[in-house]
């Protein structure tokens, strides 16, 4: 028997995968609800839309089990839009990832922001042909994610409040654990993965390249273009705005603002041009306040 | 045929447009070849080079990039080389075929073809295959939601194809590709 690691069929699929997120880099990829605001995020520049029902800050203060879209609203936008449409499949939930294949989703996210349905499991990201982003807190849980079959990480962040300290929280997590990999010596490396609880052969390929394998995207409480420049100096390669710009009171600029912000993150000049005109961000929420139970980011295994 | 030392022959400084995308692919790629590149996001820049890569990514963020920083005249009267791969070859084109592409942007005409976007369908339509140059060396194309090239104008070379698909062409300095010679 080869192992999928060894198979090429397999590691060629990948390649495909990788190679889409890597397109993606230096962009912005926003959540929306319908056609309409699809519409709109393509024209204020978005390289790709998310397409789900409820945004997370929605998701939040509705509450109730929130599932995969229904594929109705998601091939609207796909009509609608011609850039990459992302959708969500819930933790474990392979079946709800089949549909979202079958309807030729360009990307499912396995996501926090939805109610996972396996407490021990995540789906085997091997088995598809579409790619898979996953969301991580630290670099153990990012290399699990690779080890599934992932083509791209990113944080999780807090969905839906509008506040970057987890975000920030996690990719510094998370690049503080490459920097101390790449300095260990390699019989230490085993010893680190176990403690991680992070599959051998990843930990061994992301020493080597100090960084991650696939790319490495920001997500959860992005709504400025100053927060978007934050994750990118810390070493977000894209940022993932959910409720950030369709929650606030004038989406179009605010998206078109984040779109530069991306791509012109090291410029404080350009970053004060582009903030200069915007309206007010989303109102957000402080995540120190929330308990344990209802931050989405503890979800995942 | 390596496209890039081809192209960029005798060139002293190539910039890569960065303003999104795949633009560290092409610099690793260059690296790879022993050639070093700048990267491209302000106007500016563009008087420091004398050949450009356009890269994979979005072609409606980058051309919507390029018009919101007043980039687009400056790109038209750029004299050197240009190579773009896949969405750098929607932008060259000079038409990209609109009632597929219903929110399609301007592209900036500097290559004689037409071209559809998406041309093969969406991610798990993307393959990898071999396409085969002119001189009759083979290399691995990979096709990322590649367009697809439907007309060729009369000063347009086809350079490679695929099976009988072209899949690279040439109009003078300027090259397009649908795929990526940079993923691999």
């Amino acid at each position: 028997m080869t192992s999928r690691w060894t198979d090429e069929k397999i590691q060629e699929r990948m390649k495909l995968k990788i190679g889409l997120a890597e397109m993606l880099k230096g962009g912005c990829i926003m959540d929306v609800t319908n056609a309409e605001q699809a519409k709109v995020a393509e024209e204020a520049g978005a390289v790709a839309v998310m397409a789900l029902e409820r945004i997370p800050a929605d998701i939040r203060s509705d509450g109730g089990i929130a599932r995969a879209s229904q594929p109705k609203m998601i091939k609207e936008i796909q009509d609608t839009v011609s850039i990459p449409v992302m959708a969500k499949c819930r933790i474990g939930h392979f079946a709800e990832a089949q549909i979202l294949e079958a309807m030729g989703v360009d990307f499912v996210d396995e996501s926090e922001v939805l109610t996972p349905a396996d407490e021990k499991n995540h789906v085997d990201k091997y088995d598809f042909n579409v790619p898979f982003v996953c969301g991580c807190r630290n670099l153990g849980e990012a290399l699990r994610r690779i080890g599934e079959g992932a083509a791209m990480i990113r944080t999780k962040g807090e969905a839906g409040s509008g506040n970057i300290v987890e975000a920030v929280r996690h990719m510094r997590q998370v690049q503080e654990e490459i920097r101390k990999l790449t300095v260990l010596r390699e019989d230490e490396l085993m010893a680190e993965a176990k403690n991680m609880g992070a599959p051998y052969h990843i930990v061994l390929e992301t020493a080597k390249l100090g960084k991650l394998p696939v790319p490495n995207f920001a997500a959860g409480g992005i709504a400025t273009p100053a927060d978007a420049s934050l994750m990118m100096q810390l070493g977000a390669e894209t940022c993932f705005v959910g409720s950030g710009i369709f929650k606030s009171n004038d989406p179009k600029p605010r998206a078109e603002a984040i779109v530069q912000a991306v791509t012109y993150y090291d410029d404080p000049a350009k970053l004060l041009e582009i903030s200069m005109e915007l309206g007010e961000a989303m109102e957000g929420i402080d995540v120190a306040g929330l308990p344990e139970s209802e931050k989405l980011s503890s979800r995942g295994w | 045929m390596d496209i890039y030392r081809d192209l960029f022959a005798g060139v002293e400084t190539i910039g890569i447009l960065a303003l999104q995308g795949d633009f560290e692919l092409h610099e690793e790629a260059l690296g790879d070849r022993g050639l070093s590149a700048v990267r491209v996001r302000r106007v500016s820049e563009l008087t420091e080079i004398d050949g450009l890569i356009i890269p994979g990514g979005e072609s409606t963020t980058m051309t919507r990039l390029i018009d919101k920083i007043g980039m687009r005249d400056p790109l038209l009267n750029f004299s050197g080389p240009i190579l773009g791969t896949c969405a750098g070859l929607i932008m060259l084109s000079k038409e990209i075929e609109e009632d597929r592409d219903r929110h399609g942007v301007e592209p900036l005409g500097m290559l004689d073809v037409v071209v559809r976007r998406n041309g093969f369908g969406t991610q798990i339509d993307s393959f990898a295959d071999n396409v085969k140059w002119n001189d009759g060396t083979t290399n691995e194309g990979v096709f990322i939601r590649a367009p697809r090239i439907l007309e060729i104008g009369n000063d347009v070379e086809v350079i490679a194809r695929w099976n009988d698909e072209p899949v690279a062409v040439r109009q003078g300095d300027i090259v397009g590709l649908t795929y990526h010679p940079e993923v691999g």
